[in-house]
């Protein structure tokens, strides 16, 4: 054990993993909205309950169907990916062309009528859910223990996040997402279905939201609100990347994370706070966010 | 498959609004299939919106719009495209965020018959060479090739082309015009927008003047001549 500033490497290491983990969470969920955001102009404050959605899914899957996580990663995105292309074709389709407010405003309606529901019938403790067998346990590095499960959720993850971002950067999709992205009129007078691609568009965005309430449901069980809670430091971890940005909610998301981890080794005082300290700092200096086009 | 007259388009009565805002009260013209005819007018006449109004990129609009025999005034843009008609709009509408060779790419081919990459190249050497720079970091000439070029990819047979010359310098307007005359020669239908009639004398069958929303004359290239005195007058120059 290494003595650093009078803190153990332990600490230090659990604190920066579990801050990985975190950061995981906010990459995901961050890109979702950032997807969102540049096709729909929507700024989704539905994210953080169809978050909590995505895991009860999987709560019901097991406890209902008896299917395990592993069919709780596939279903669950699927059928909030599902919800979400009605609440497009719905609700905000009608909201296209006017302000970002109605549609903060409206996503931010169906968020508190979709946590008010799973409260009535949950109230506002947790449901377990079980880490999945094969990713029971974990491994001693030596100067730490590494539960199993953590290190699957940050490469997962990771992985999801990538690929999203080789879609949309690098493949012909995602130069049909980009473009509509800029200029929707002249995409669809080329012959695309862009309304088609806006709906899959927030079907994907929630989905990746789903896909992060099911990872994060062994962890921090199953509550309604959990999203509720999460989802404020996200929206701050998205205006520090730049609205909109792929590549800069995933690193951002990543970032944060981690600095949020170290600021609880350092100065545990300021941990909750940290992010917004970070948030008020680049809206002063760039108030694009990191990896914001400055229009 | 053109209709009665032998028109591949056929633009009847056509009102088109932005909003509250009236601005086409009544357009009728024809384009046949295989001429390029011109459609000129001072700023504002409604010449840009007269192109969008036929592509469906206008909100509102009224009257009859006959492709190939088929009504499209109802239809939505993406259904008009697939049609076989394309668009390069006034202000290029070259993507940002799309390298050269993405934007080239991103009009999905809609019919059969469309130029292929090496021919479009052929046609605009210059883009071959800027494949993977960003899209808006091209010239304005460039763009505007590049704005023409990938919509020769998608198999549209009418071609809507909005001042391809538009502030260009001579030897890209030259270009421009040749490219023009050749794709004439393959058998593209083109309506183009000039303010500029020297350049559309070069290339154009035919010419619609408008003022106000409305057509208010016509006549062939080969009346361009006769008509100098009254063009001045409609133009204003
Ligand atoms: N998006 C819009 N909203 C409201 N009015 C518009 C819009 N676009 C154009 N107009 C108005 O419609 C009228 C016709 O415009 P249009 O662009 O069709 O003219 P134009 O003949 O193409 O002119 P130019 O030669 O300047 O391109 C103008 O009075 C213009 O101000
Ligand atoms: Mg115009």
């Amino acid at each position: 054990m290494i003595p650093l500033l009078g803190i153990s490497t332990q600490a230090l290491f659990g604190q920066l993993l579990l801050g990985l983990i975190n950061g995981a969470f906010y990459a995901l969920l961050s890109l979702g909205l950032a997807v969102i955001f540049g096709m729909l102009n929507i700024i989704n404050f539905a994210h953080g309950a169809l978050y909590m959605v995505g895991a009860f899914c999987a709560y019901f899957l097991l406890n209902l169907l008896g299917l395990n996580y592993w069919f709780a990663l596939i279903i669950s995105p699927l059928v909030v990916g599902a919800l979400g292309m009605i609440i497009e074709r719905t609700m905000l389709q009608r909201l296209a062309g006017l302000d970002h407010l109605y549609g903060l405003l409206l996503t931010f309606g169906l968020a508190l009528i979709i946590q008010g529901v799973f409260q009535n019938y949950f109230g506002s403790s947790g449901l377990p859910y079980a880490i999945p067998r094969e990713l029971a346990g974990g491994t001693n590095l030596g100067f730490m223990f590494l539960p199993n499960y953590r290190s699957w959720v940050i490469i997962f993850s990771l992985i999801v996040c990538l690929a999203t971002w080789f879609m949309i950067e690098k493949t012909r999709l995602g130069a049909y997402l980009r473009a509509a992205t800029e200029n929707p009129a002249l995409v669809r007078a080329f012959g695309i279905n862009v309304p088609r691609m806006v709906t899959l568009t927030y079907g994907f965005g929630v989905a990746l939201a789903a896909l992060a309430g099911v990872l994060a449901a062994p962890i921090n069980q199953v509550r309604p609100l959990m999203g509720a809670d999460f989802i404020i430091v996200v929206f701050a971890v998205v205006v520090i990347g730049g609205m909109g940005s792929i590549l800069g909610s995933i690193v951002t998301g990543f970032l944060l994370g981690l600095i949020e981890g170290l600021t609880k080794v350092f100065y545990p005082e300021a941990s909750n706070t940290v992010v917004f300290v970070i948030m008020a700092i680049v809206l002063l200096v760039k108030p694009a966010g990191l990896f914001g086009r400055t229009a | 498959m053109p209709e009665a007259n032998g028109a591949l388009l056929h633009v009847d009565g056509l009102q088109a609004w932005y909003g509250e805002s009236h601005i086409l009260h009544g357009v009728d013209f024809d384009v046949r299939p295989g001429e390029v005819v011109t459609l000129l007018g001072r700023n504002g006449a409604g010449k840009t919106t007269t192109l969008k109004s036929i592509m469906g990129i206008v909100g509102k609009r009224q009257g009859s719009i006959r492709f190939e025999d088929k009504e499209t005034i109802r239809a939505n843009s993406d259904r008009i495209a697939k049609m076989g008609i394309a668009f390069c709009p006034e202000e290029r509408g070259i993507f940002a965020s799309l390298d050269v060779k993405e934007n080239l790419l991103l009009p999905p081919q809609v019919k059969s018959g469309g130029l292929s990459l090496d021919q479009i190249f052929e046609l605009f050497p210059n883009l071959k060479e800027r494949l993977t720079s960003q899209g808006t970091k091209l010239s304005g000439g460039e763009q505007q090739m590049l704005a023409i070029g990938r919509i020769l990819r998608t198999g549209a047979r009418l071609l809507l082309l909005d001042e391809p010359t538009e502030g260009l310098a001579p030897v890209i307007i030259q270009q421009i015009g040749k490219t023009i005359a050749r794709l004439k020669d393959e058998g593209f239908t083109i309506l183009l927008v000039e303010q500029n009639f020297r350049f559309a004398s070069t290339v154009a069958d035919r010419y619609y003047v408008m003022e106000h929303g409305k057509i208010i004359d016509t006549f062939a290239n080969s009346e361009l001549q006769a008509n100098m005195g009254k063009l001045h007058q409609y133009l204003g120059v």
